[in-house]
This record gives C-alpha cells, sequence and structure tokens, in this order.
C-alpha cells in the first residue's frame, strides 16, 4: 500500500487521519492517504501572499521551460508517490484501480493534462486572447500601442477536485504559468493527478512553496472555497448552489450539455448518428461536455431507437481491457441509486427506454464488487418530462422532438451545444443564446475540445482583473 | 475561592493500582445501591421512576445489590426526556429546591429536557481538581467561548471560574441557529455567526480582563487562531486606540492564555495534535480535552501528547458516572479492552438517575489506570450506524 502525505506548500505531512482508498475490483487497499483539517488549510493559505511574490519574480519564459520539462516528465518519468516511485503505467493502473474508470480512459485523459503542460503557451494564448506573454512579467502589455494592464485577483487558487476523470485536471494547469499559488484539494478517490503534476513540476524546477496538496473531507473544501481569493470546485448542482452566486468561485457542474438539429438537418439525422453516439458515450459519458439530450424537430423515435441499437452492443469489460467502453462505479451503491431514479422516473407517463426495448436485458449489471450502468436512451414525449433534462455519471440521452423556432427558448442552461445546421438564421439566434457556454456550429460532437479556448469560465480573467494604467516618462513596472 | 458544594465523592483510595480498582468497585456498588433506594424510596423518590417502577418485575429497593443488577433496569430512552411536565423528574426530598433545567438538541422539534439542582457545580468542582495550577491559576480570569443559553456549559463554566476564584467573561452563542443554516446549506451565514462569536471573543480579549484560561470547541479554537493569526485582536486594539504589545497578539499564547479547556467529539487526535503543535505553541499553553453531555457530567482526559500520539481517553466521574463500552447489539456485553464498542453512559446522582443510556458515540474500550480506578473510553466519535444523520455545528 502507498502512503501519500499532504503538501503544505513545500512541507510533506503526514496526518494521523488518513483516507484508504481500495481497489475497486479487488477491494485491497491500494493508497493511504493523509488529510488535513481546515484549520491547518487556513494556517497555509496565509503563507500565500509571499508565496505569490516569490512566484512572480521568476520570469514568465523561465516558468514556461519548467512546464515543458514537467510534461516530459509527467509523461515519461518515474516520479514519487509518497512511499513508491511510479512511472506513467503504474500512475494510470492505480488512478483506474481507486476511480473505477477503465484504464484505456484514465490513460487518454491523463494524456490530456500531458497535453496541457506541454503546449502551455498556446493554452494561455487561448485564455488571454492572445496577450504577450511578457505582460505576466510587467502586468501590462503594450501590444499595437495598447495598453492593457492586469493585476491579480488573488494570492492563492484553490481547486476541489472531483474523482472522476483525469481530463479536468487540464482546467487548473495552467495557474503557475499565471504566477499565482496552487492550492490542490484531490478528489477522494483520485489523488494521483495532482499528485503526479506537483511531483513533474517540482522535478522541473519549480518551487515547492508555491504548491499545496491538501487531501481534506467536505469542511475542508468549504474552508478553501471560503479562504481562497479565487477557486474551481466540482460537484452537483446542490453542492454547489451556495456557492452560485459567489463570484470568487468558478463551478463546474452538472453540464446538460445538448445536441439540437434543426429543421434543415433532421430528416439527415442517419448521417449523424456516429456523432451522437460519440457525444452522449465518449470517454464512460461521465464528462459534463457528453451529450445528455438530443432535441430535433422531427424522427425522435427513429434516433432514439438508432443510438439504442448502438448502445446495445457496449457490454461491461474487465477495468484493464483495451476494448473498454463503459466505466464500472467504484461504489455499487451510486449505481443501484442512479438505476432506481430512472425506473421510478419512467412512471412518469410520457417517456419510454429505448435501450430496455432493443437491449432485453437490465440496465443495471453486477460483477463481484463493481457495478455497471449499460448506456441508455430514453424517449421523452416533452421537454417537461423529469427524465428530459438529466444527466447521470454514465452514458444516458433522452431525444425530445422540439420546432426549431421554440427550441432555443426552452433548453435551459447547457454547457456545451452542438447545434447541426446550415440554417444562418438558425446559426444566429444559436449565436446569440445567452443559455448556451461552449457552441460548436455544424457536425461536431459536444465532447470535441480546443484547448486554444476557454471552458466553462476563463481561468485567466478568473485570476487577473484588467486595469487602467499609465506610465509617465521614464517609469516601468513589474507585478 | 468558593467551598466545596456537599455531595462530592470521597477520592479512591489503594496502595496499588489492584487495590484502588478494587476499592472503586465498592464504592461504585455502594453509591449505586444508595442512588437506586433514594430515586425509587416513595419519601425521596422521582415521580417518574416511581410510576415506572410499576412497571418492573423487581423491586428496586430490595433486589439491587451492587452494580450488576443495572442490567435489569430497562434501557433509558431519551425520547422520555422530551415535553413536561419536567417536575416528574424532581426528586421529591428537593421539591423546595431551586431546580435549574438545560436542554439538548431543539434544532427542530421539542429539546430534551434535564434538571439540575447542585449537579453541574459537583462534577466541575471534580473536574477542577484535576487542572493542573501551572496552567489554570487560581485566581485568574476565564473566557467562556461555548454556547450560551440553557445549556448546562455555560453555567458549569461560570461556576467552575468562580470555584477557582476566577471570573468568567461569556457571550451570545445559539448553536441551534447554526445548525438550522448547516441543515438548510447556508454555509455563509453559518459562517457569519461564527464571525460573529469570535468578534465578541475579541472584543472581551481587548478589554484588559486578564484572562488566562479559557473554555471552547474544537471548531471555535480553531476560529479563534485563524482570528488572530489574521491580526484580528491586534485590528481590534487599533480600533479602541489602544497600543500593541511589543510581541504582537497573533497566537493564544500572545494573548495571555495559558489553559484550555476544551470538549466535543471532534476532539480527534489529529485535532489535538494540530492544536497541540500549531496553535498552542508545541504545548506551551495547556490543553485538556473532556467528553460529557447534560445527562452525565463531564469525563476528564489522560494529559495528551505526542508520546502517546495524542490519543485521547476519557474516565466518566464514576461513581457518579459511569461510562461502559458495549457491544450495540447486546447492550449487556461489555466489550473487551481494546475492543470497540457503543458507549452507554449512566448517570447517578441523587438529582438524576438515567440507567444505560446508548449514547449516539462509539469507542474503544480502555483499562483502569491510577489516576481513575475504571474503565475508560478512547476514540470517541459518532457511532457508525448514526453519524450520517449527525449535523455538528460549531458547538
Amino acid at each position: 500500500m502507498i502512503r501519500i502525505p499532504a503538501l503544505r506548500f513545500g512541507k510533506p505531512y503526514t496526518s494521523l487521519d488518513k483516507a484508504t482508498l481500495i481497489h475497486h475490483a479487488t477491494g485491497e487497499p491500494v493508497a493511504e492517504v493523509s488529510q488535513v483539517t481546515g484549520s491547518q488549510i487556513s494556517r497555509d493559505v496565509g503563507t500565500c501572499a509571499r508565496a505569490r511574490k516569490d512566484l512572480a519574480a521568476i520570469p514568465i519564459k523561465d516558468i514556461l521551460a519548467i512546464y515543458k520539462k514537467a510534461a516530459d516528465y509527467f509523461l515519461n518519468g518515474t516520479l514519487p508517490c509518497g512511499d513508491a516511485e511510479l512511472t506513467f503505467a503504474d500512475y494510470v493502473r492505480n488512478l483506474s484501480a481507486t476511480t473505477g474508470s477503465p484504464m484505456v480512459f484514465c490513460d487518454r485523459n491523463a494524456r490530456k493534462v500531458h497535453y496541457v503542460l506541454g503546449n502551455i503557451e498556446e493554452v494561455i494564448g487561448g485564455l488571454t486572447r492572445g496577450l504577450d506573454v511578457e505582460a505576466l512579467d510587467r502586468g501590462y502589455s503594450l501590444k499595437n500601442g495598447r495598453m492593457q494592464a492586469f493585476y491579480p485577483t488573488t494570492d492563492v487558487f484553490g481547486a476541489v477536485l472531483p474523482s472522476n476523470s483525469p481530463g479536468v485536471h487540464s482546467l487548473w494547469v495552467p495557474t503557475l504559468a499565471f504566477k499565482i499559488p496552487l492550492l490542490l484539494k484531490p478528489g477522494r478517490e483520485e489523488p494521483w493527478t495532482p499528485y503526479r503534476v506537483i511531483q513533474a513540476f517540482l522535478k522541473a524546477g519549480m518551487p515547492a512553496h508555491v504548491m499545496a496538496f491538501l487531501p481534506a473531507d467536505h469542511a475542508g473544501a468549504s474552508d478553501i472555497l471560503r479562504l481562497c481569493g479565487r477557486s474551481m470546485a466540482f460537484g452537483d448542482d446542490r453542492t454547489m448552489a451556495p456557492y452560485k452566486n459567489d463570484h470568487r468561485v468558478e463551478i463546474h457542474g452538472t453540464g446538460y450539455s445538448k445536441i439540437i438539429l434543426g429543421e434543415d438537418e433532421a430528416d439527415n439525422w442517419e448521417k449523424h448518428i456516429d456523432l451522437f453516439v460519440e457525444a452522449i458515450a465518449a470517454n464512460g459519458g461521465r464528462a459534463c461536455v457528453n451529450a445528455s439530450a438530443i432535441w430535433t424537430p422531427r424522427h425522435g423515435d427513429k434516433i432514439a431507437k438508432a443510438i439504442a441499437e448502438r448502445f446495445a452492443k457496449m457490454k461491461p469489460r474487465a477495468w484493464d481491457d483495451p476494448a473498454c467502453e463503459i466505466s464500472g462505479f467504484a461504489k455499487p451503491e451510486v449505481a443501484e441509486a442512479i438505476n432506481n431514479l430512472i425506473d421510478e422516473s419512467l412512471k412518469t407517463p410520457g417517456a419510454a427506454d429505448v435501450t430496455d426495448a432493443v437491449r432485453g436485458t437490465p440496465r443495471l449489471v453486477k460483477e463481484g464488487r463493481v457495478a455497471y450502468l449499460l448506456p441508455t436512451v430514453v424517449r421523452c414525449e416533452t421537454p417537461e418530462h423529469p427524465l428530459a433534462n438529466k444527466e447521470f455519471l454514465f452514458p444516458y440521452a433522452s431525444v425530445i422532438e422540439c420546432p426549431q423556432a421554440d427550441v432555443l427558448k426552452r433548453i435551459g442552461y447547457t454547457l456545451a451545444a452542438s447545434v447541426i445546421t446550415n440554417d444562418a438564421g438558425f446559426i444566429a439566434e444559436a449565436m446569440a443564446c445567452p443559455t448556451i457556454e461552449r457552441l460548436n456550429i455544424g457536425a461536431l460532437p459536444t465532447n470535441r475540445l480546443t484547448w486554444d479556448q476557454p471552458h466553462e469560465g476563463n481561468l485567466f480573467t478568473h485570476l487577473y482583473k484588467q486595469r487602467a494604467l499609465q506610465l509617465a516618462d521614464g517609469h516601468t513596472a513589474r507585478v | 475561592m468558593l467551598p466545596d458544594t456537599p455531595g462530592k465523592p470521597a477520592p479512591v483510595t489503594g496502595a496499588t493500582l489492584d487495590e484502588r480498582i478494587a476499592n472503586a468497585k465498592k464504592q461504585l456498588d455502594a453509591h449505586f445501591v444508595e442512588i437506586v433506594k433514594w430515586h425509587f424510596n416513595p419519601e425521596t423518590g422521582t415521580p417518574f421512576w416511581l410510576e415506572k417502577a410499576k412497571t418492573f418485575d423487581f423491586n428496586p429497593l430490595t433486589d439491587v445489590k451492587s452494580f450488576d443488577d443495572i442490567k435489569r433496569f430497562p434501557i433509558f430512552e431519551d425520547e422520555w426526556l422530551r415535553g413536561g411536565p419536567v417536575r416528574k423528574w424532581v426528586p421529591k426530598a428537593y421539591a423546595n429546591r431551586g431546580v435549574y433545567v438545560f436542554e439538548t438538541g431543539g434544532t427542530t422539534g421539542l429539546p430534551k429536557s434535564r434538571i439540575v439542582i447542585d449537579d453541574f457545580k459537583i462534577d466541575y468542582e471534580m473536574m477542577s481538581d484535576t487542572l493542573p495550577d501551572q496552567y489554570f491559576p487560581r485566581g485568574s480570569n476565564w473566557l467562556m467561548l461555548g454556547p450560551s443559553g440553557p445549556r448546562r456549559l455555560r453555567l458549569a463554566i461560570e461556576h467552575l471560574a468562580q470555584y477557582r476564584g476566577g471570573i468568567c467573561f461569556s457571550l451570545d452563542l445559539d448553536p441551534r441557529w447554526v445548525v438550522k443554516c448547516i441543515k438548510d446549506r447556508k454555509i455563509a451565514e453559518a459562517n457569519a455567526y461564527k464571525e460573529h462569536c469570535i468578534d465578541q471573543a475579541l472584543t472581551i480579549l481587548a478589554g484588559g480582563h486578564e484572562i488566562k484560561c479559557m473554555f471552547t470547541t474544537p471548531k471555535l479554537l480553531a476560529a479563534l487562531d485563524e482570528a488572530l493569526r489574521n491580526g484580528k485582536l491586534e485590528d481590534k486594539y487599533r480600533s479602541l486606540g489602544k497600543a500593541i504589545p511589543s510581541g504582537g497578539l497573533r497566537s493564544i499564547k500572545a494573548v495571555g492564555i495559558t489553559g484550555i479547556f476544551s470538549g466535543g467529539t471532534e476532539f480527534t487526535p489529529q485535532f489535538t495534535r494540530e492544536a497541540y503543535e500549531e496553535m498552542l505553541d508545541n504545548g506551551e499553553v495547556y490543553m485538556t480535552p473532556t467528553y460529557g453531555n447534560t445527562l452525565m457530567g463531564l469525563a476528564c482526559s489522560k494529559p495528551i501528547g505526542p508520546e502517546d500520539g495524542f490519543k485521547i481517553t476519557y474516565y466518566a466521574p464514576q461513581p457518579r458516572a459511569v461510562a461502559q463500552v458495549v457491544n450495540p447489539k447486546n447492550y449487556d456485553e461489555i466489550v473487551p479492552y481494546g475492543g470497540t464498542g457503543r458507549v452507554l453512559l449512566t448517570t447517578l446522582t441523587k438529582e438524576f438517575f438515567v440507567p444505560r443510556f446508548p449514547e449516539r458515540d462509539e469507542g474503544e474500550r480502555e483499562p483502569p489506570y491510577e489516576k481513575y480506578p475504571w474503565d475508560g473510553v478512547s476514540g470517541v466519535r459518532p457511532f457508525s450506524e448514526i453519524a450520517g444523520s449527525t449535523v455538528v455545528g460549531v458547538y
């Protein structure tokens, strides 16, 4: 068993309180993770003003070079993990073991983190919309004779992280490049990626006292969101509700991502089936950018049946099988609760589980300690049905018929929408739709991300505010 | 210094630990028989128990010979304490005495009520005897950074301060409001209320009252430490036009507090270690955890420290109260030493008789030792079968 300490801005800390992580399939203990308290977090946050000044003093070119090296170490190096040393393959194996996410997904998503580390300039360029990186040293840019000045909004950025997919870690990775110290609270089952990124940074030369790895309970997470001047948090609508109006917290909650077919493309639905399946089921269907609904003016029954026929071929496979398409639930009771919720909701008239009819076997499958939920498509007669606008931790989508003229008024909050149409008027309406955050026009799945554009909030504008700055002759400035 | 309140039991004697254990058992057996006779005697007894005795298949006045006979009594149901008339709990012998009522719970529904006359004074005087004078100097003033309202703690700490010759300063703190905020997920409101409480404490500390001792809970201790580190007391001094001492006011030690008496099931070894190492200057400020509730009184801890991994072991104030660690599926079965079980409390005072009340906590059974020659309990934490339903606020 691997013993993983907390990292308190440079000081490893072995706590008397530890969380034991077990292998989702075998039940064997895999790791013991030291937990810190909210008051320790508070004490550590108090050191960050100094850490930010130290980080600000490092030239951005040096920091970018550290990122490049860290990218290499992350993917190709053997890095410390508590009292063990792990290769990338070891790391992926442990990650899969404790989260239940298949190794093939873990590997693929961990490479996204590597991509962001290795292409940090592209990512920064996307977040700052092309700001000269030297501005991060000086606090301003005079590109094309225009003054653009910024100041940091916080001495530390706190990230309260989930356990479901390592891909999300790509979102906080640029923080240090923005010269803001980083405090990470890992998801209970996923200490692996945050710890490995920190170790890669350390080996590449990043000062230890600008990064913290602080495993904690829910109360500790609340303390991070309370104490950090800026933070991000992942959680469902209920967990995140208290922070909805807190501008200091960037919420990554339920995505409710959707595919919307225009009148002109509805009859061409058959040629988009691959896209529908990918958008709903890629990566086990657990991401906020996985589609959870398809809205179409007509052919709802046919679309649902065609997707169901594809879903019916997806079977549970062992976590280390490279052909794995479905994630297991390390906590079977979670799968059971979701399954019960769907079954209860189906009792409300106006919805049918189309996959159930096509597959002919139950949605919930239990194999040993692991439970699986098989991909599911529900045909809803109206957008008001309780299953029409739901998102679950497995490949799930509703199919709803709705006239094009009404659809954008009725979809509600949508993190990622793929609007498949060539109708210029409908495209213009989609471009102006305030409830869509990420917009894809044309045949692009909702989960297809580009790294040079912000995702669900912009880390740079979260960490910096623009200000007016005038410099008298002969004056220069530094942050 | 106040004189002792009558009713304090005699200390256990004995040259060896075995002798002390045997004497403590004899003392408990005699005390148990006396208390049962008192509560079930038609002249002195408690109306509730006199009525309840009609349902017993034994006579408490003649059939109870030793503490082992406690198994003949029914498991105490705390629901009996909800609602009135509260006089049913006042022994007839005390009908003409002044009676306090203390409550527990009460966030929703009826709170549980317990009557008290002198018990809280006796309990805290016994507790006072365990406090080292070096850290809790006689005559020094106290800060009660804990709940106010119909709580036993509020009066008990004040009495403790007075008993030791000091004066106690307290604040307004309604724990029920905090629990409501947390249940409603109003985290910002709960935090604002905590800050309001800490601000009251800072105002008292800024008042020049020479406070050296404090009662607080783990959460409030951490909140006070955070406020001090962030310079909130120094800000308070500035706002009052007072000079800040040369050493600053950014730690509990720096403000002059030398001894902390603290309580609550959130007292984990990790929190204790953190407090010792990071809030109390590696033990330079003395802290003693206690475990108690309105029903039982309070149990003291063996001294804590790094030498035994900050393990916290509590000992009930026997013979006035007994804490047993039992099999949660069979309360008659005491678990072996080191074994885990539910905490079963018994209160045995002339004011209040509570046989075998299953606490909302579990822990490990600990052997007797010199100072407390009877069983103890360590690792106290919310009972795992009901832990999810418990909301812990600031207190």
